[in-house]
């Protein structure tokens, strides 16, 4: 099947939507990424050493935030990305080893220490603010607006706001 | 057999996600700069058409599901704090690990802050339920509960509002 390239974030997007249809149905499972992230965390702090097994976020839920809960459906989820991203990627010859975003280099530069910093402040503040909010945009924007949630509603809305005035003073307003 | 549903469904959403080019950073941060909406395209048809999908299993009784606690300060301070990371790193959590599958290695930066970000959360998150989440908390509250109307009335204005939007970004070229 040939079709337009414009039309293909509407075509992938409506797959998309089946398939989460299709999980729910099947496994039960809406989908959802950000809290993999805390999970892996506390397990590196672990192989530090470091013991915080009495901090509270990690005793709610009985240990859902730690390593514990691995493996679980959402872990299989996230690693399933990768895998699934690798082989259409590959299959359709647009693999590329990119070490930083051309974007991001023609407004940045290519200083890998100047990514890095922005990366570790700016991953932090992602992270924290999608646990805060209760979801990422697939935990909450795609599965939390499909359930018509308000909260969902909200976060999603306010990604965007808090998105597009950084980017507005990151990049200046200018075109690309 | 969770464990394989979840690895299935998420190498298809990564072949998905990747054929849209939804988690390239430029696809990201170009939605953020409102020069290129891919990823809200994207989005917007995978919500029209998972909510129409899971609201049709719930009214045949197959699913039972309830929207996430809403509270007014989580979700107005996470949701901005979110939207600052996330237009700084040009990805979000799940689409990092499809990026870095794709080739795009620069974002092992973006997926160690956001791990670090996870550790810093552990020590917030005391402060974060007793101060910020009691803040005009409502439960799990849906549009369709709020207005007090049918969801397929919500779905319906969803839809022909993304269809508008689409029109509209298709004459723009956007």
């Amino acid at each position: 099947m040939k079709f337009e390239t414009h039309h293909k974030p509407y075509i992938f997007g409506a797959l998309s939507g089946l398939l989460l249809t299709l999980s729910v149905a099947v496994a039960g499972q809406f989908f959802g990424t950000s809290t993999t992230f805390p999970r892996a965390a506390s397990g590196l702090v672990q192989l530090l050493g470091v013991d915080m097994s009495q901090i509270e976020f990690y005793t709610v839920g009985n240990g859902s935030n730690t390593l514990a809960s691995f493996p679980n459906w959402q872990l299989l989820f996230v690693i399933g990305i990768g895998v699934g991203a690798f082989i259409s990627s590959r299959l359709s010859g647009t693999f590329k080893v990119e070490k930083l975003p051309p974007m991001w280099v023609s407004r940045f530069g290519d200083s890998t220490r100047t990514r890095v910093a922005f990366s570790l402040v700016g991953g932090s503040l992602a992270m924290i603010g999608a646990r805060m909010a209760g979801g990422c945009p697939s935990g909450h924007g795609v599965s939390g607006v499909s359930q018509l949630g308000l909260s969902s509603l909200l976060a999603l809305a306010m990604f965007f706001v808090g998105g597009i005035v950084t980017a507005r003073v990151l990049y200046k307003g200018g075109a690309a | 057999m969770t464990l394989i549903f979840g690895l299935i469904t998420g190498t298809l959403f990564g072949v998905f996600l990747q054929q849209a080019e939804a988690i390239r950073f430029e696809r990201q941060v170009g939605a953020m700069r409102l020069v290129d909406m891919t990823i809200v395209k994207y989005m917007l048809t995978t919500i029209v058409v998972g909510s129409i999908g899971i609201y049709l299993l719930r009214d045949l009784g197959m699913v039972e599901f309830a929207p996430r606690a809403f509270s007014l300060g989580l979700q107005v301070v996470g949701g901005l704090l979110f939207g600052i990371g996330w237009a700084i790193i040009g990805y979000c959590p799940g689409t990092s690990i499809g990026a870095l599958a794709e080739g795009r290695v620069g974002v092992i930066w973006p997926i160690l802050g956001m791990l670090l970000g996870g550790i810093i959360f552990a020590f917030l998150y005391p402060a974060v339920q007793t101060y910020i989440a009691p803040i005009g908390a409502f439960g799990r509250l849906s549009v369709a509960d709020l207005l007090g109307v049918s969801h397929w009335v919500v779905i319906a204005f969803l839809a022909v509002a993304a269809g508008a939007l689409f029109r509209f970004f298709e004459k723009k070229g956007l």
